[in-house]
């Protein structure tokens, strides 16, 4: 997202709303992208977002290949530049790639010479992700700038709230962060948003509401004592979503945990767009390969 | 024979004066300093005229903290190449620290060390032992042994003592052997899985941070055992402006502490990470501007007594990969004059006090030789060109490895010749001492 201008992501999301329109047709294909390869490299596990490209890329009719960390040869010892050379040799237009390691793309973007797509690197960036959040918001609300969101949960470890703050602040909303302190990353304040710890001052008056997920693998007893303790200080409820702003929208990358980092009848509640957000997620993944293949060769997305 | 160094300026930091000298070399020692013009040689005496005009002559620098990988990692360096890198970047001894493999805990591992350094037969090579067997903390080497052997002093360098209890008991065993002990400062609870520095620029990039108290931490600590006990410390590779303000205050109060630096903590900082360059990958990591700042000021009110290099050597298969998974270090031997000559011009030191911290210094810590020129002592020297400018070239490290942020930048000082017991173990292409 640090590398995309502000007309970039408008010709994305302006793209993303016009191949809308393909996934309510009947037949959700057409030819566009027939011939073109697209390599689906995900060294960490992912359902969602790995579907959600493999989606795109077909409604495209670009043909796909995908590769995970359990059957490539990653497990055998082979290093990422390895792996980036054979993948070249293959001769791909466009490699997606999902990383445990922050700033793997890069590296993998230097060995080869067709355009890479960070489908989430680390606890660096997911800019698909912040890409599918802003058009999302932008649908729902008409506008981003002078718009008010808030992040809630782990901020530190969360490459979306990476992704999402640098495009938010893009695009002129304002961006508040919020949650335990040992989830709030050390000069917060230089991303450029306001930290306010607690979720229920932080939620006063806001348009937007983001929730990240609770990785339960992450914390080892040290952010937080238990995913108890969390849902009650830190979850979003009936109660906290009160101060919001009548119209606010609620908004979750998914997979949620239901009733940690948000209630039930929240996630599938009237201000809940999260089932939104996925079926966006498509829409701006099949505007990025659009705008990749069509463009010139080496064009990356970070 | 005799070697005659004529026309050079001689810079001693044991003098603290810069005057035009020419040395007389006999039998590997300095037999005189000599105004110009004094030394006339008659016609059957053999003599190598080395023509120094326009040129400093420094005592031979002195690295206390390098990797030399041997035994056990020889792809990286070996004794042979890292002394070829230390004689190319001036360094006429250099003290090896002992996270080998297997680590320099034993006699048998000391000598082999003096032994391939013998083989090399170009620098001083001293080992530095380690502290605790197999730098586990938990018993101490035997440091009588040791020092027998041939290590001028202790470190868990890299794996650093954890043991508060065992830290106490080493400084005080040490001082029976006049060995000093070294540490390596670094909370691991604390930067466990860190990769650079805890700041901004982590936040940004979402690597995970080491914080500066995790060395301020330990530096802390170091010092109030050398208050318990009496007994000295040497403060490894200082980065951060916390650090140096205890170890100021600790000397102030008479606490005896002596603390070194290396060149990329006072050349670099953090923002040097971005674009995920595994190059500016080390600990302790770059810290920020203010850090830098600080250790420039330590170094010229003299907190902080050596430059020392941290000579780290390591293959592309240990860089050439993801930032979180590359190993920490850099290489250092053939960069650190030339960033400590840019102190000089920046003001921040005198060219006398940035030799003593590359010479003097370190060896008066280690009780070593060298460190100084004078008549009946070692030639141990080096002949510096301070104007020479060049770029820093991949392919042009002597050492194995060529891990360096530096690649791609301009320098300006540069060694033309390296000597040691008389006998050049470095010339430059661009030097021509006319014979
Ligand atoms: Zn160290």
């Amino acid at each position: 997202m640090d590398q995309l201008s502000v007309s970039d992501i408008n010709l994305i999301l302006d793209t993303a709303d016009s191949l809308m329109e393909i996934s309510s047709r009947d037949i959700k294909k057409v030819p566009t992208l027939r011939g073109k390869s697209i390599v689906n490299f995900f060294y960490e596990p992912s359902t969602r977002t790995k579907a959600s490209f493999e989606m795109a890329a077909k409604r495209l009719s670009a043909d796909t290949l995908s590769l995970s960390a359990t059957d490539s040869s990653m497990v055998k010892g082979e290093t990422l530049i390895d792996t980036a050379r054979n993948l070249q040799a293959m001769n791909p237009d466009i490699i997606i790639i999902r990383h445990s390691s922050s700033g793997a793309p890069h590296l993998l973007a230097r060995y080869v010479d067709s355009g890479v797509i960070n489908a989430g690197d680390g606890t660096h960036e997911h800019p698909t992700q912040a890409l599918l959040d802003l058009f999302t918001i932008r649908k729902k609300k008409g506008r981003i700038k002078g718009l008010r969101v808030v992040i809630i949960g782990d901020i530190a470890h969360s490459r979306v709230a990476r992704s999402d703050i640098i495009g938010l602040r893009k695009m002129g909303a304002e961006v508040t962060i919020s949650g335990p302190p040992t989830m709030i990353p050390v000069d917060a304040e230089s991303l450029g948003v306001k930290v306010v710890l607690d979720p229920a001052k932080a939620l006063k008056n806001k348009d937007v509401i983001m929730m990240l997920r609770i990785q339960l693998e992450r914390q080892k007893g040290i952010l937080f004592p238990s995913l108890r303790e969390y849902s009650i200080f830190f979850g979003l409820n009936q109660d906290l979503i009160k101060v919001a702003k009548k119209d606010v929208i609620i908004m979750h990358p998914g997979p949620i945990n239901r009733g940690v980092e948000i209630t039930g009848d929240l996630a599938d509640g009237p201000f809940s767009v999260i089932l939104d957000q996925v079926s966006n997620g498509v829409a701006i993944r099949m505007a990025l390969l659009y705008l990749l293949i069509g463009g010139s060769k080496g064009d990356n997305l970070d | 024979m005799i070697t005659w160094i004529k026309g050079g300026e001689l810079v001693d930091p044991r003098k603290g004066e810069k005057k035009k000298l020419d040395i007389v070399i006999k039998r590997g020692k300095i037999e005189g300093l000599l105004p110009p013009g004094e030394f006339n040689p008659t016609n059957d005496m053999d003599v190598k005229i080395i023509d120094a005009s326009g040129m400093i002559i420094t005592p031979g620098l002195i690295d206390m903290h390098v990797h030399f990988r041997e035994p056990g990692e020889e792809y990286k360096e070996t004794i042979a190449t890292g002394s070829q890198a230390a004689a190319t970047g001036g360094f006429t001894a250099v003290a090896c620290m002992p996270n080998t493999s297997p680590i320099n805990d034993s006699r048998s591992v000391t000598e082999f060390i003096l032994e391939r350094a013998r083989k090399a037969n170009l620098i001083r090579v001293y080992p530095v032992a380690a502290i605790s067997m197999g730098s586990r903390s938990e018993l101490l080497t035997e440091f009588g042994d040791l020092k027998q052997a041939g290590a001028v002093a202790v470190s868990d360098d890299g794996r650093p003592v954890t043991n508060s209890e065992l830290m106490r008991r080493a400084l005080e065993y040490a001082w029976f052997f006049n060995l000093p002990v070294i540490s390596h400062c670094q909370d691991f609870d604390l930067s466990n899985n860190g990769v650079m520095h805890e700041g901004a620029i982590s936040t940004q990039l979402g690597l995970q941070g080491i914080p500066a108290a995790s060395e301020e931490i330990m530096v802390a600590r170091e010092i109030l055992l050398a208050k318990l006990t009496g007994y000295p410390v040497h403060i490894a590779h200082v980065s951060t402006e916390g650090s140096v303000k205890f170890i100021r205050q600790a000397k102030e109060e008479g606490i005896p502490v002596t603390a070194e630096t290396a060149p990329h903590y006072f050349s670099l900082d953090h923002t040097a990470v971005i674009g995920f360059d595994t190059n500016a990958k080390m600990y302790p990591p770059l810290r920020e501007p203010k850090d830098a700042e600080a250790i420039k000021r330590g170094l010229s009110e003299g907190v902080i007594d050596v430059i020392a290099t941290d000579h780290a050597p390591h293959s592309e298969i240990e860089k050439d990969v993801e930032f979180d998974k590359a190993a920490f270090g850099i290489i250092g031997l053939e960069t650190a004059l030339p960033l400590t000559l840019a102190l000089v011009r920046e003001g921040v030191v005198d060219l006398s006090t940035a030799i003593a911290k590359l010479s003097y210094n370190p060896a008066s810590i280690l009780s070593i030789k060298g460190g100084t020129l004078e008549e009946g002592k070692e030639a141990d020297l080096t002949i510096i060109d301070l104007n020479n400018e060049y770029v820093i070239e991949k392919d042009s490290f002597k050492s194995k490895s060529h891990n360096s942020p530096f690649i791609g930048q301009k320098m300006k000082g540069k060694a033309m010749l390296t000597m040691v017991g008389g006998r050049i173990v470095w010339e430059s292409d661009e030097f021509n001492p006319r014979s």
